[in-house]
């Protein structure tokens, strides 16, 4: 088990030096400099920006410099648009707020999807199951930037019951953070109903039950353990979309958090910036999906990790 | 739901290919005629169903029909709420939001459609290889899918987009090459906007095939171990006929939910980008466009947010009800309820 912890752990330069490849071919193969937007800058003043960025130097002379700044000097190197700030800067920041969106909308949405999709699979073609799932149906139909400018229209511009925006108490945490969970709620309502339902009619529950186990025992204790397994391995794939669903929702209630940096950092073509945000969703990616793949073998012996 | 497949269970037998050919002509119930018959008795799907043929429809007629051009700016009229003539109001360039929606639903279905098609293919077909052989061959295949969903593909379509949907790549040069064929004039930077369109297809769907590859090589795993297969290959079947007609049947519940769900989400996915301002872009419009330029003005003219919102999310609802009941018609495993 911890040999397979290892070396899923040390997958993970591969992976992230792949990353860090593809970004860099990307960002320099694509046409303009990030300078070239400032029309005012007279071009001796252009290419001597470019010149100490060292935007000249031949391509793999610029990727080797690139990977041993990040590799030796554990730096990102200085944001070419925020002069005097460095990318570690920006990110240690923001990063931090974006986690904690992030956490909370993970908190949020299981607990509000397995309780869904429990009701729903042992309360199956009742009305109850028709709620719950109608109820996850809407989530993930509604989109985040649909939602959250209607809720924020109805409770608070009508009602007053919530800020607008920012990010400063829990107040101005429930909605972005509903905003951000609800619709990984409804798949994880789904996927635990459905798991739950090929769990249920299988021989060992049918024992579980033949040996007189309460019915919450049986659904607690025996059945959810195999039931989670989709949600378990959707959560990688799920974090992913709900740390790009962020994007939308910290902009619009102007959270201070990564997102904002990287859609900046790509229109202004900020190199340096918008390769450390790759890094660090990559980063954050590989680790999250590394843990899923342990939790999978921890709750499904009969999975083998033989890759 | 791929791997726990209970072996316990009575095997999913592909119900029509195991039975002779004459039980099958009396019977008259293949997997095809059973599932039709079950989706038909599910109103909701089939309500979702004629939903989206219409919207579709409409979509398509609307904008030739249309008294409004979808991008006919009128300053003078500027927003206005919905009235008779515009049902669903204007815009605050006084452009009737309903010409817009319509156009908008092209552009939005046209991606689903597109983009669903590129990573459904790209997606069986990995998946299928990789699932069947095993081995190195899945060790490698299945690899280089670890990799690519560890780099956050979203941002990744975003980079590109951003950087190469430009008039300054070697891709605008073949999308000008290729358009060249039929019009004389394909230069015209009026087609620009068509072409960051097209590249937005195209990166869509090939990024998003990873999870399909990984379904239909979980099915087709939990699958080939099974007895049936054994039986096929035992007469001698060879690999083709064991993957397209005994392995890929019985995962097609699976693999058809998947793909009716990738469908909204794309669509969803090209809606974020346009409000993100990285994908369609003004004049042209697309759902998502339309509700980001509405949430600019939310306080002051709701109508321009709910309108498109409201067809936004109905059209993924219809999009998902008719995958669900795909699902209950289709899946053997679900049959016995």
């Amino acid at each position: 088990m911890s040999r397979f912890i290892l070396r899923r752990l040390f997958s993970l330069v591969p992976t992230l030096f792949l990353v860090l490849t593809v970004v860099f071919v990307m960002l320099r193969l694509a046409p303009g400099s990030p300078f070239d937007q400032e029309r005012s800058v007279p071009p001796e003043q252009l290419a001597a920006m470019e010149e100490r960025y060292h935007l000249h130097d031949p391509i793999l002379k610029q990727y080797g410099n690139w990977l041993l700044m990040i590799g030796r000097d554990h730096t990102l190197g200085p944001s070419m648009k925020y002069p005097g700030r460095s990318v570690e800067e920006i990110i240690g920041l923001t990063l931090p707020e974006s986690m904690k969106l992030g956490f909370w909308g993970l908190i949020v949405a299981l607990a509000m999807g397995i309780p869904l999709g429990i009701v729903g699979a042992v309360r199956q073609n009742t009305w109850k199951d028709s709620v719950a799932m109608a109820a996850a149906m809407l989530g993930i139909s509604v989109p985040r930037f649909v939602l959250a400018p209607l809720l924020v229209l109805v409770l608070s511009l009508k009602l007053y019951w919530l800020p607008v925006a920012r990010w400063e108490s829990w107040r101005h945490m429930v909605l972005p953070v509903f905003c951000t969970a609800l619709p990984m709620a409804a798949y994880i309502a789904r996927l635990t109903r459905a798991g739950m339902l090929e769990v249920i009619r299988s021989d060992f529950i049918r024992t579980a039950r033949a040996k007189g186990l309460s019915e919450r025992v049986v659904i607690v204790r025996h059945a959810l353990r195999g039931a989670l397994l989709p949600v378990v391995s959707f959560l990688g794939p799920g974090f992913a979309g709900m740390l790009v669903g962020s994007l939308v929702i910290e902009r619009i209630f102007d959270i201070p958090g990564m997102g904002r940096y990287l859609v900046e950092g790509v229109q202004n073509r900020d190199y340096n910036l918008v390769a450390g945000v790759v890094l660090v969703y990559a980063v954050l990616l590989s680790v999250a999906n590394a843990a899923v793949d342990v939790a999978y073998r921890f709750l499904d012996p009969r999975v083998e990790l033989d890759t | 739901m791929s791997e726990e497949v209970e072996a316990t269970e009575t095997p999913p037998s592909s119900p029509a290919k195991a039975s002779p050919p004459e039980a099958d002509a009396t019977k008259g119930a293949s997997l095809w005629t059973d599932a039709w018959r079950r989706l038909r008795k599910n109103r909701v799907a089939v309500v979702s169903g004629v939903f989206i043929i219409f919207l579709t429809l409409f979509c398509i007629i609307w904008p030739e029909v249309s008294p409004f051009r979808y991008d006919d700016a009128n300053i003078a009229l500027g927003a206005t709420s919905p009235s008779w003539t515009h049902p669903f109001g204007t815009d605050d360039l006084g452009r009737d939001l309903l010409a817009r929606l319509a156009f908008g639903g092209r552009i939005s279905l046209a991606v689903g459609i597109v983009a669903t098609f590129i990573s459904f293919a790209i997606g069986v077909t990995w998946g299928g290889v990789a699932g069947y052989f095993g081995g190195r061959i899945d060790a490698a295949l299945m690899r280089i899918v670890d990799v690519l969903y560890t780099i956050p593909l979203l941002v990744l379509v975003i980079l590109v987009k951003a950087f190469f949907a430009n008039d300054k790549t070697i891709f605008y040069r073949w999308f000008v090459w290729s358009i060249g064929l039929f019009t004389d004039h394909a230069k015209d930077p009026k087609y620009l906007p068509l072409f960051q369109i097209v590249f937005v297809f195209a990166a869509l769907g090939g990024v998003s095939w990873l999870t399909m590859a990984r379904i239909v090589r979980g099915q087709v795993l939990s699958l080939k171990s099974q007895q049936f297969i054994e039986a096929a290959r035992s007469i001698g079947v060879g690999d083709a006929g064991i993957i397209f007609r005994h392995l890929l049947p019985n995962a097609l519940g699976p693999i058809i939910v998947y793909t009716t769900l990738t469908i909204p989400s794309v669509m969803l996915t090209e809606a974020f980008l346009s409000f993100l301002g990285l994908g369609t872009e003004e004049p042209l419009s697309s759902w998502g466009l339309l509700v980001a330029n509405g949430t600019e003005s939310l306080d002051l003219y709701p109508w321009l947010t709910f309108f498109p919102g409201l067809m936004l999310a109905l059209t993924l609802l219809c999009f998902n009800f008719l995958g669900d009941g795909l699902r209950d018609a289709l899946d053997p495993r679900v049959r016995k309820d």
